[in-house]
Protein backbone atom coordinates (compact mmCIF):
# COMPACT_ATOMS: atom_id res chain seq x y z
CA UNK A 1 0.00 0.00 0.00
CA UNK A 2 2.99 2.59 0.90
CA UNK A 3 4.75 1.03 -1.61
CA UNK A 4 2.06 2.09 -4.52
CA UNK A 5 1.94 5.36 -3.29
CA UNK A 6 5.70 5.89 -3.10
CA UNK A 7 6.25 4.85 -6.31
CA UNK A 8 3.55 7.28 -8.36
CA UNK A 9 5.00 10.34 -6.47
CA UNK A 10 8.63 8.19 -7.57
CA UNK A 11 7.38 8.75 -11.43
CA UNK A 12 6.07 11.97 -10.67
CA UNK A 13 9.08 13.67 -8.90
CA UNK A 14 10.99 11.95 -12.36
CA UNK A 15 8.23 14.15 -14.73
CA UNK A 16 8.61 17.40 -12.89
CA UNK A 17 13.28 16.80 -12.86
CA UNK A 18 12.42 16.38 -16.53
CA UNK A 19 11.01 19.75 -16.60
CA UNK A 20 13.40 21.49 -14.51
CA UNK A 21 15.48 20.48 -16.95
CA UNK A 22 14.01 21.63 -20.21
CA UNK A 23 12.88 24.54 -18.81
CA UNK A 24 12.54 27.20 -21.28
CA UNK A 25 12.05 30.20 -18.67
CA UNK A 26 13.60 30.31 -15.26
CA UNK A 27 10.09 30.17 -13.80
CA UNK A 28 9.44 26.93 -15.26
CA UNK A 29 12.58 25.83 -13.55
CA UNK A 30 11.62 27.53 -9.93
CA UNK A 31 8.09 25.85 -10.33
CA UNK A 32 9.67 22.25 -11.22
CA UNK A 33 11.99 22.68 -8.33
CA UNK A 34 9.16 23.56 -6.05
CA UNK A 35 6.98 20.43 -6.87
CA UNK A 36 9.70 18.47 -6.74
CA UNK A 37 10.05 19.73 -3.21
CA UNK A 38 6.43 18.95 -2.53
CA UNK A 39 6.62 15.40 -3.31
CA UNK A 40 9.69 14.60 -1.52
CA UNK A 41 7.72 16.05 1.20
CA UNK A 42 5.48 13.04 0.86
CA UNK A 43 7.83 11.01 -0.20
CA UNK A 44 9.75 11.23 3.36
CA UNK A 45 6.40 11.02 4.95
CA UNK A 46 5.19 7.47 3.17
CA UNK A 47 8.80 6.11 3.27
CA UNK A 48 9.28 6.44 6.72
CA UNK A 49 6.17 3.81 7.13
CA UNK A 50 7.39 2.01 3.90
CA UNK A 51 10.43 0.89 6.11
CA UNK A 52 8.86 1.02 9.85
CA UNK A 53 10.70 4.47 10.76
CA UNK A 54 8.42 6.89 11.54
CA UNK A 55 11.33 9.33 12.61
CA UNK A 56 11.64 10.46 9.18
CA UNK A 57 8.11 12.59 9.61
CA UNK A 58 10.64 15.37 11.42
CA UNK A 59 12.44 15.40 8.65
CA UNK A 60 8.93 16.18 6.50
CA UNK A 61 8.26 19.12 8.75
CA UNK A 62 11.48 20.78 8.14
CA UNK A 63 11.74 20.13 4.38
CA UNK A 64 7.98 21.68 3.86
CA UNK A 65 9.24 24.95 5.80
CA UNK A 66 12.66 25.51 3.43
CA UNK A 67 10.93 24.16 0.15
CA UNK A 68 8.34 27.46 1.05
CA UNK A 69 11.58 29.80 1.76
CA UNK A 70 13.55 28.80 -0.81
CA UNK A 71 11.24 28.71 -3.32
CA UNK A 72 10.74 32.65 -1.82
CA UNK A 73 13.89 33.80 -2.15
CA UNK A 74 14.95 32.30 -5.63
CA UNK A 75 11.87 33.97 -6.75
CA UNK A 76 12.62 37.67 -5.65
CA UNK A 77 16.19 37.16 -6.33
CA UNK A 78 15.07 36.00 -9.86
CA UNK A 79 12.53 38.54 -10.50
CA UNK A 80 13.56 41.86 -8.57
CA UNK A 81 17.78 40.94 -9.25
CA UNK A 82 18.21 41.63 -5.55
CA UNK A 83 16.85 40.06 -1.79
CA UNK A 84 16.85 43.65 -0.30
CA UNK A 85 14.56 46.26 -1.93
CA UNK A 86 10.70 45.71 -2.02
CA UNK A 87 9.85 46.98 -5.46
CA UNK A 88 10.21 47.61 -9.10
CA UNK A 89 7.54 50.28 -9.06
CA UNK A 90 5.13 51.42 -7.11
CA UNK A 91 2.01 49.62 -8.75
CA UNK A 92 3.97 46.69 -9.21
CA UNK A 93 4.50 45.40 -5.22
CA UNK A 94 6.41 43.19 -3.53
CA UNK A 95 6.05 39.55 -4.61
CA UNK B 1 -14.19 -0.87 11.44
CA UNK B 2 -11.27 -1.46 10.71
CA UNK B 3 -12.15 -2.88 7.12
CA UNK B 4 -14.08 0.20 6.42
CA UNK B 5 -11.02 2.39 7.60
CA UNK B 6 -8.25 0.40 5.33
CA UNK B 7 -10.94 0.89 2.11
CA UNK B 8 -11.04 3.95 3.06
CA UNK B 9 -7.34 4.24 3.11
CA UNK B 10 -6.70 2.19 -0.12
CA UNK B 11 -8.89 4.50 -1.64
CA UNK B 12 -6.78 7.45 -0.70
CA UNK B 13 -3.76 6.12 -1.85
CA UNK B 14 -5.35 5.46 -5.27
CA UNK B 15 -6.56 8.30 -5.73
CA UNK B 16 -3.87 10.48 -4.26
CA UNK B 17 -1.35 8.37 -6.26
CA UNK B 18 -3.13 9.37 -9.71
CA UNK B 19 -3.96 12.78 -8.90
CA UNK B 20 0.34 13.17 -8.32
CA UNK B 21 0.59 11.64 -11.70
CA UNK B 22 -1.95 13.78 -13.09
CA UNK B 23 -0.43 16.88 -11.71
CA UNK B 24 3.39 16.21 -12.44
CA UNK B 25 2.43 14.88 -16.72
CA UNK B 26 0.32 18.42 -16.94
CA UNK B 27 3.48 20.24 -15.59
CA UNK B 28 5.17 18.66 -18.30
CA UNK B 29 3.14 18.45 -21.18
CA UNK B 30 1.02 21.48 -20.72
CA UNK B 31 2.05 24.75 -23.60
CA UNK B 32 2.64 27.67 -20.98
CA UNK B 33 4.02 28.29 -17.81
CA UNK B 34 0.74 29.72 -16.39
CA UNK B 35 -1.30 26.24 -17.36
CA UNK B 36 1.97 24.35 -16.23
CA UNK B 37 1.50 26.75 -12.51
CA UNK B 38 -2.22 25.17 -12.82
CA UNK B 39 -1.09 21.75 -13.04
CA UNK B 40 1.30 22.16 -10.29
CA UNK B 41 -1.48 23.13 -8.01
CA UNK B 42 -3.47 20.32 -8.50
CA UNK B 43 -0.86 17.85 -6.93
CA UNK B 44 -0.16 20.57 -4.09
CA UNK B 45 -3.27 20.76 -3.05
CA UNK B 46 -4.96 17.72 -3.58
CA UNK B 47 -2.85 15.21 -3.70
CA UNK B 48 -0.96 15.65 -1.61
CA UNK B 49 -3.23 16.02 1.19
CA UNK B 50 -5.14 12.62 0.27
CA UNK B 51 -1.95 10.69 0.65
CA UNK B 52 -0.84 12.48 3.71
CA UNK B 53 -4.66 11.35 4.88
CA UNK B 54 -4.12 7.86 3.38
CA UNK B 55 -1.32 7.88 6.01
CA UNK B 56 -2.91 9.22 8.46
CA UNK B 57 -5.74 6.63 8.78
CA UNK B 58 -3.36 3.72 8.28
CA UNK B 59 -0.95 4.33 11.52
CA UNK B 60 -2.20 4.39 15.35
CA UNK B 61 -3.28 7.91 16.73
CA UNK B 62 -0.31 9.15 18.10
CA UNK B 63 2.05 11.91 18.21
CA UNK B 64 2.61 11.02 14.32
CA UNK B 65 -0.89 11.76 13.95
CA UNK B 66 0.23 15.42 14.88
CA UNK B 67 2.95 15.37 12.86
CA UNK B 68 1.08 14.33 9.59
CA UNK B 69 -1.15 16.84 10.56
CA UNK B 70 1.22 19.74 11.08
CA UNK B 71 2.96 19.04 7.47
CA UNK B 72 -0.59 18.94 6.06
CA UNK B 73 -1.12 22.42 7.42
CA UNK B 74 2.05 23.49 6.27
CA UNK B 75 1.99 22.25 2.73
CA UNK B 76 -1.53 23.66 2.33
CA UNK B 77 -0.68 26.90 3.65
CA UNK B 78 2.75 27.67 1.87
CA UNK B 79 2.19 25.80 -1.73
CA UNK B 80 -0.32 28.55 -2.10
CA UNK B 81 1.86 31.47 -1.53
CA UNK B 82 4.68 30.45 -3.21
CA UNK B 83 2.97 29.92 -6.28
CA UNK B 84 1.03 33.25 -5.89
CA UNK B 85 4.41 35.14 -5.64
CA UNK B 86 6.04 32.96 -8.13
CA UNK B 87 3.79 34.14 -10.63
CA UNK B 88 3.35 37.54 -9.56
CA UNK B 89 7.21 37.66 -10.23
CA UNK B 90 6.46 35.96 -13.89
CA UNK B 91 4.07 38.73 -14.58
CA UNK B 92 6.22 41.16 -13.08
CA UNK B 93 8.98 40.11 -15.03
CA UNK B 94 7.33 40.53 -18.35
CA UNK B 95 5.92 36.67 -18.70
CA UNK B 96 2.37 36.60 -20.69
CA UNK B 97 -0.03 33.67 -20.51
CA UNK B 98 -1.02 32.52 -24.34
CA UNK B 99 -4.59 33.02 -25.02
CA UNK B 100 -6.66 31.15 -27.54
CA UNK B 101 -5.62 34.37 -29.94
CA UNK B 102 -3.69 32.82 -33.36
CA UNK B 103 -0.55 33.59 -33.14
CA UNK B 104 -1.26 34.41 -37.20
CA UNK B 105 -3.31 37.41 -36.56
CA UNK B 106 -1.85 39.16 -33.14
CA UNK B 107 0.98 39.84 -34.56
CA UNK B 108 3.92 40.92 -33.56
CA UNK B 109 3.73 41.59 -29.84
CA UNK B 110 2.81 38.41 -29.00
CA UNK B 111 5.54 36.81 -30.84
CA UNK B 112 8.10 39.19 -28.56
CA UNK B 113 6.30 37.81 -25.59
CA UNK B 114 6.63 34.00 -26.20
CA UNK B 115 10.18 34.45 -26.63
Amino acid sequence: MFATAAAAVLISMLLALIRAVRGPTVYDRILAVNAFGTLTVILIAVHGYLDGRPEFLDLALVYALINFIGTIAVTKYVSLSHLGLPTKDDDGGDI
Amino acid sequence: MGMIIEVLSWIFFLLGGFLCLTGAVGLLRLPDFFSRVHANSITETLAAPLLLCGVMLQIEPSLDTVKLLMVLFFLLSTSPTSTHALVKGALLDGELPTTGVDPADAGEEDESSNS
